[in-house]
C-alpha cells in the first residue's frame, strides 16, 4: 500500500513537471493537419500522433529561420561571458577564503547580495547607460551586462569551494620556499580546477536563459540570443509557427538538463548558504 | 643556531596587497556595474529623464504621485504580491511533498529526477512559450481533456480572462520554481540527524505526525532559503508574463516588471519605468533580511 502511494506521488509529480516537454515533444513532429484541430473536437485525440510523425517543423527551423544564427550569437556570447566571469570570479573568490582574513566572509556576503538585485530593477538605467556606450542592438550589451549575474555567483561559489579544499598543500609548498604569489600561480589552480568547471558551467546556463536583459538591449532579429529570438522572433506577424517554436525549445532544453543534472549539488551548495550542513 | 629569516615583504608575499588586486576586479564590476546603476535606478525615479533623449531633470515626487494614483499600476502592485504568494505557498507544498518522494527508492528515480530537473533548467522564455501553447484559446489540450472527462461544459479561455490568467500565471511560476525548491528541500532532509527519526519512529510516530512534529520544524531554515529565491525569481521575473499574457487584457494581469518595461523601454518614459521598478525593492528586502538571518543562525550555530 505505502508502495502504490509512493508510485502515485512520483508519478504524479513528473506528470506536472514533465507536461510541458512532453507537449514541446509531440508537437514539434506533428504534421499540421493533426496539430490544428481545435480542442472543442472531441473525437480527435490531441494526446498522440493520429498521423505519422513529420520533420517538417525541424526542417523550417533549421533552413528557414534565424535559428541557427542564434546559437551562434549565444554561442559568443556564452565563451566571452564565461571568460570574463572565470577571470574575474576566480581570483576573488580566492582572494575572499585565503587572503583578505576575517572581512572576508563579510564581503563575500556583500558581493553574494549584489545576486539579488535583478535584473527588472536595473534594465531602466542600462538602457541609458548601453545607449551613452553605442552599444544598443549589439552582443556587447549582452558581455558587458551578463558578468554583473554571473561575478558575484560565482566568487560566492569559489570561496565556498575553496573552503572545502584543505589549507595544506599550499602551506606545504611554501614550506618548500615558494612565494604567496607562486603558490597562487603554480599550486592554487590545479586545486581550483572542479570550482572553474562550475564557473564555466553556470556562466553556460545563466547566458542560454536570461531573457530580460537581451529584450531590453537587442532589437535587430539577426543579434538575437536563442532565448530572445525564438519567443519573440519565430512568430511572423500574427502567425505562431507552433512546430518549429516548440522543436526550437526542446532542443534548447536537453542540453541545459543535461548539465543542471551534472551540476545540481556544486549550484545547491552556493545557494543555501551553509543553511545546510553536509 | 641562526636566528629565523627576517619576514620577506615583497609584493609576492604580501598577504594583503595580493589579495586587494586579486579582489579588484571583481569589487570593480559589481560597484560599477551593479551599485552605480542600483543608485541611478532610484534617482532615476525621482526624474523626467527619457529615453529619446539625454536630458535628466529632477521633478521630485511627480513620478510616484502619477503611478500612485493609476488604476493599473496599482493593479499590478497587487497582481505582484498575488502571484509571488500564490505560487510561493503551492512550491511549499509541492516541494515537500516531492522530497518526500525523492529521498525515497523507487524504480526509475534517475529518470524521474531528470524530469523534475527539466523546468528549472529549460530557460523561462521557452517555457513561457510552451505554456502559452498549452493555454491557447483554441487548442488548449487542458480544454479537451477536461471536456473529454466529462469536467468542463463551457470553455475556458485562458489567456483571455483576468482571473484565469492570473491563475494560468501563477501556476507557470510555481511549476517553474519548485524543482528548484525541492532539491534545496532534499540538500536539508539528508542532513537531519537519523538518530532522530529513529527516535520519533521507536516512539510510535507514524508518517504524518514525524513530518510535522519532527521533520519541518526541522527543516524550516532550509524551506525558508527555498521560499527566499522563490520570492525573488517570482517577484523580479518579467518573462512569464511578458510572454504569456503581456499583460493583457486589457492591462490587467501587468506585474510590475512587466509594468516597468512598458512604461520605460517602449513607452520611453525611463522616469516612470524607474519608479515603478522601485515598489521591487520591498520584496527584495524582505528577502535580504531573511538571508542575513539564516546565515546569523548558522554561524552562530556552527559551534555546536
Amino acid at each position: 500500500m505505502k508502495r502504490v502511494a509512493l508510485y502515485a506521488a512520483a508519478l504524479g509529480i513528473i506528470a506536472f513537471a514533465g507536461f510541458p516537454f512532453y507537449w514541446m515533444l509531440i508537437t514539434a513532429f506533428k504534421q499540421n493537419r493533426d496539430l490544428y484541430v481545435g480542442a472543442s473536437d472531441l473525437s480527435h485525440i490531441p494526446w498522440i500522433f493520429n498521423d505519422p510523425p513529420t520533420l517538417d517543423h525541424v526542417k523550417l527551423l533549421f533552413g528557414q529561420t534565424d535559428f541557427p544564427r542564434w546559437v551562434l550569437n549565444t554561442l559568443v556570447v556564452v565563451v566571452a561571458v564565461g571568460v570574463i566571469t572565470v577571470a574575474v570570479a576566480v581570483p576573488a573568490g580566492y582572494s575572499l577564503a585565503r587572503l583578505v582574513g576575517r572581512w572576508g566572509e563579510r564581503m563575500g556576503i556583500g558581493i553574494f547580495f549584489t545576486y539579488l538585485i535583478p535584473p527588472t530593477l536595473l534594465f531602466v538605467p542600462f538602457s541609458r547607460l548601453i545607449s551613452l556606450l553605442g552599444l544598443q542592438d549589439s552582443l556587447g550589451a549582452l558581455i558587458l551586462i551578463y558578468p554583473t549575474m554571473t561575478i558575484p555567483f560565482c566568487t560566492w561559489l569559489v570561496m565556498g569551494f575553496l573552503r572545502s579544499v584543505p589549507w595544506e598543500i599550499e602551506e606545504q609548498a611554501m614550506i618548500d620556499g615558494y612565494s604567496r604569489l607562486e603558490v597562487i600561480l603554480k599550486v592554487a589552480p590545479r586545486l581550483i580546477v572542479p570550482g572553474i568547471l562550475t564557473v564555466v558551467v553556470f556562466s553556460f546556463t545563466l547566458v542560454l536563459q536570461e531573457f530580460v536583459y537581451a529584450l531590453t538591449f537587442i532589437s535587430s532579429v539577426n543579434k538575437m540570443t536563442v532565448s530572445l529570438g525564438v519567443p519573440i522572433a519565430l512568430v511572423r506577424g500574427d502567425v505562431y509557427h507552433w512546430g518549429a517554436l516548440m522543436a526550437a525549445a526542446l532542443f534548447t532544453s536537453i542540453p541545459l538538463a543535461i548539465v543542471y543534472n551534472a551540476f545540481i549539488d556544486r549550484f545547491i551548495q552556493g545557494f543555501t548558504m551553509g543553511a545546510v550542513k553536509g | 643556531m641562526t636566528s629565523p629569516p627576517p619576514p620577506r615583504r615583497t609584493f609576492a608575499d604580501r598577504e594583503d596587497l595580493l589579495g586587494a588586486v586579486m579582489l579588484g576586479p571583481a569589487l570593480a564590476y559589481v560597484i560599477l556595474l551593479v551599485g552605480v546603476p542600483f543608485a541611478f535606478a532610484i534617482a532615476l525615479g525621482f526624474s523626467n529623464a527619457t529615453a529619446g533623449s539625454l536630458s535628466f531633470g529632477w521633478v521630485g515626487l511627480s513620478n510616484y504621485v502619477a503611478i500612485l494614483g493609476d488604476p493599473i499600476f496599482l493593479r499590478a502592485l497587487r497582481n505582484s504580491v498575488v502571484v509571488t504568494v500564490g505560487s510561493q505557498v503551492l512550491v511549499v507544498v509541492l516541494a515537500t511533498a516531492a522530497a518526500q518522494v525523492f529521498r525515497a527508492t523507487f524504480r526509475g528515480k534517475r529518470f524521474a529526477r531528470f524530469v523534475l530537473l527539466l523546468p528549472w533548467a529549460v530557460p523561462v522564455s521557452l517555457a513561457a512559450i510552451a505554456w502559452t501553447w498549452i493555454f491557447d484559446s483554441t487548442f488548449s489540450v487542458i480544454n479537451w481533456t477536461l471536456k473529454a472527462a466529462g469536467l468542463l461544459h463551457g470553455w475556458l479561455y485562458w489567456l483571455g480572462d483576468p482571473a484565469l490568467a492570473l491563475l494560468a500565471i501563477i501556476i507557470v511560476q510555481a511549476w517553474r520554481i519548485f524543482p528548484f525548491a525541492t532539491v534545496i528541500v532534499l540538500a536539508g532532509l539528508s542532513s537531519i540527524p537519523q538518530e532522530i527519526v529513529e527516535a520519533a519512529i521507536v516512539d510510535g510516530a507514524g508518517f504524518w505526525r514525524r513530518l510535522f512534529r519532527v521533520e519541518l520544524p526541522l527543516l524550516l531554515p532550509v524551506v525558508a532559503v527555498a521560499v527566499l529565491f522563490g520570492v525573488v525569481y517570482t517577484a523580479t521575473d518579467l518573462g512569464v508574463v511578458y510572454i504569456l499574457t503581456g499583460g493583457g487584457p486589457a492591462n490587467t494581469t501587468h506585474v510590475l516588471p512587466t509594468l516597468a518595461f512598458q512604461r520605460g523601454i517602449l513607452g520611453a518614459d525611463l522616469g516612470q519605468g524607474a519608479a515603478i521598478a522601485v515598489f521591487l525593492l520591498p520584496f527584495l528586502i524582505v528577502v535580504a533580511i531573511g538571508m542575513l538571518r539564516l546565515a546569523h543562525r548558522t554561524e552562530v550555530g556552527g559551534a555546536r
